[in-house]
């Protein structure tokens, strides 16, 4: 990776060790043509020019990546102005993550990098190669089970419209992952960077102190 | 106005310093340095700035960190985000204000993906000029904030010069305070700058918020051992708790002897936000408290000394008390 990322070399088009050593080169492209016709269709239909068109040039960043979602690797080919939450939702398919405001002033795209909350809509796809993104569909268990922070959304009735919801519960997954018995004051924290316009905050509180106790209500005294 | 896709550009992702210096000195004014992004993608996706190449600083290993340096102060690298910022032990306990000032920016994503070089090199917030409108600063001859009808609520008291935005930051006046000195790398090698000179008021260049030239890549700031460990306060207020810019914000660090309830403040150096260009240093505070006794009296004057000279314009009268507030507070309470 080091030496054919460097900037210095520029001028030529490079293919760089995220290819996988157990993929031949040709089933990486095949896969990537797959996916890419996807992509065409869905940039057509969503007049998103820059998105499908890309830059035009071959230098700069290699289009063609596989990028760890959920546990998977994806290949995808992917526009160097592109953002992780239009590869997600209309590469990947994966629209759980919603888009809101597009400007990383509402939260409700937020997904795991590394473990870490990030708003997709403000990172470059292609910052994110070599790293593990998680969305709201790859919290179900094996067997399709729903995460504790789901469950207890439902339980308490968390959600109102439901849009920020998927953020929302990243977030807090993201905050019980690294603080699994937290304060009413510190969920509220950690969720302050998603938004809610049907104001249903203190359910979702409720709901993540209740993901937090086990499934039990906490009580809010 | 397209609000939508970002323009297409070339992406560049350098894993050197050289390698990202190089690249910004060859693209020049077509170039773009990317660092968190939280402040590039609004720009790229309200089509106001449109650059040919984008050089992504985020894979550049070595500009991340915070390390302790042998002179006893730390070094952060520019691409530190604000959340390890916000929890580096050895902030906490060395540099609080610093600590406190980060963690009051925007939001816990934007934290999580932002940089404290981002955050002090981010452009300004004056909404007419982030509407894309030919203002000064953009390039025009007409200020849109300062007529009036120019809504003008968040912008500056001081150093009006045709522009009248504001530092948006909340760890510039936290640098300041701390005198901190940023490490910039450029096509002419390392400089070093003082925090206080690394930010300029449109009376020194109306199109930049730092001395940062195409090509110079700010890669470092260094925390003096000066001020470890001394006593600190750092407020914002806010219209929002979360994502919001500061109205105004207070950054103090004082040196104080004396036993408890007789304290004597040594030094200080205490600095505002967002009622300038630039990070305020309130140097006539800091002349008005040295030596003083760390009494309410003290600070009352001091709060009334840190607004002297302060030009409102149409809505922002309200900073002048605020600010003032501020000063007192950080005096009393530090």
């Amino acid at each position: 990776m080091a030496d054919n990322t460097n900037g210095r070399n520029y001028p030529e088009p490079r293919f760089d060790s995220f290819v996988s050593k157990a993929t031949s080169r040709r089933t990486f492209i095949k896969g990537v043509i797959f996916s890419g016709a996807a992509a065409s269709g869905a940039g057509y239909l969503l007049s998103l020019g820059g998105c499908s068109s890309g830059g035009g040039s071959a230098a700069g960043v290699e289009r063609l990546l596989t990028l760890n979602v959920n546990g998977q690797m994806r290949p995808v080919d992917v526009a160097p102005n592109e953002t992780l939450a239009m590869t997600l939702r209309y590469k990947l398919s994966l629209t759980g993550t919603k888009l809101g405001c597009d400007r990383g002033e509402c939260g409700a795209c937020t997904v795991l990098i590394d473990g870490v909350a990030n708003y997709s809509c403000s990172t470059l796809t292609h910052a994110v190669r070599g790293r593990a993104v998680m969305t709201i569909e790859g919290l179900e268990g094996p067997n399709g089970e729903l995460h504790k922070v789901q469950q207890a959304m439902i339980d308490e009735l968390g959600p109102q419209c439901g849009f920020c919801t998927p953020g929302q519960i990243m977030s807090a997954v993201a905050l019980l992952n690294e603080n699994a018995t937290p304060t009413r004051d510190e969920v509220r924290h950690a969720l302050s960077g998603n938004l809610c316009r049907c104001g249903a905050y203190d359910h979702y509180l409720n709901a993540v102190m209740r993901a937090a106790n086990n499934g039990e209500r906490v009580s809010q005294a | 106005m397209s609000r939508d896709m970002m323009s297409a550009f070339e992406l560049y992702q350098p894993d050197t310093v050289e390698g990202a210096v190089e690249l910004l000195a060859k693209f020049g004014e077509e170039g773009w340095a990317l660092a968190g992004g939280n402040d590039s993608f609004d720009w790229f996706k309200d089509r106001v700035k449109r650059p040919k190449y984008v050089v992504d600083l985020g894979g550049i290993a070595a500009l991340k960190g915070v390390r302790e340096t042998p002179d006893g102060g730390v070094e952060i690298g520019a691409l530190t985000s604000l959340t390890e910022v916000e929890r580096s032990s050895v902030i906490q306990t060395r540099y609080k204000v610093l600590a406190d000032a980060a963690r009051r920016v925007a939001s816990p994503q934007i934290r999580n993906s932002g940089s404290i070089g981002g955050n002090v090199c981010q452009d300004a917030r004056c909404w007419y000029y982030r509407y894309g409108v030919n203002c000064y600063r953009a390039g025009g001859n007409t200020c849109y904030a300062d007529t009036p009808e120019g809504q003008n609520r968040e912008h500056c008291l001081w150093g009006a010069d045709r522009c009248v935005a504001v530092s948006p930051s909340d760890t510039a006046p936290a640098l300041v305070a701390l005198d901190a000195t940023m490490v910039v790398v450029g096509p002419g090698g390392q400089r070093e700058i003082k925090a206080e000179q690394f930010f300029i008021g449109p009376n020194v260049d109306i199109e930049r918020m730092t001395v940062l030239e195409d090509g110079d890549v700010l890669t470092a700031i260094r925390l003096p051992a000066e001020w470890s460990g001394a006593r600190f306060y750092f407020e914002k207020v806010a219209d929002r708790n979360t994502w919001d810019f500061p109205l105004v914000n207070i950054a103090a660090a004082m040196k104080v002897s004396g036993a408890a309830g007789a304290e004597k403040v040594d030094s200080i150096r205490i600095v505002a936000g967002a009622v300038q260009c630039v990070p305020r240093r309130l140097t006539v505070v800091e002349q008005v408290v040295a030596g003083q006794p760390k009494t309410a009296d003290t600070a009352t004057l001091a709060g009334q000394s840190a607004v002297r000279g302060a030009t409102p314009l149409n809505f922002n009268h309200f900073k002048i008390p605020l600010l003032q507030n501020l000063v007192t507070r950080a005096i009393r309470d530090a």
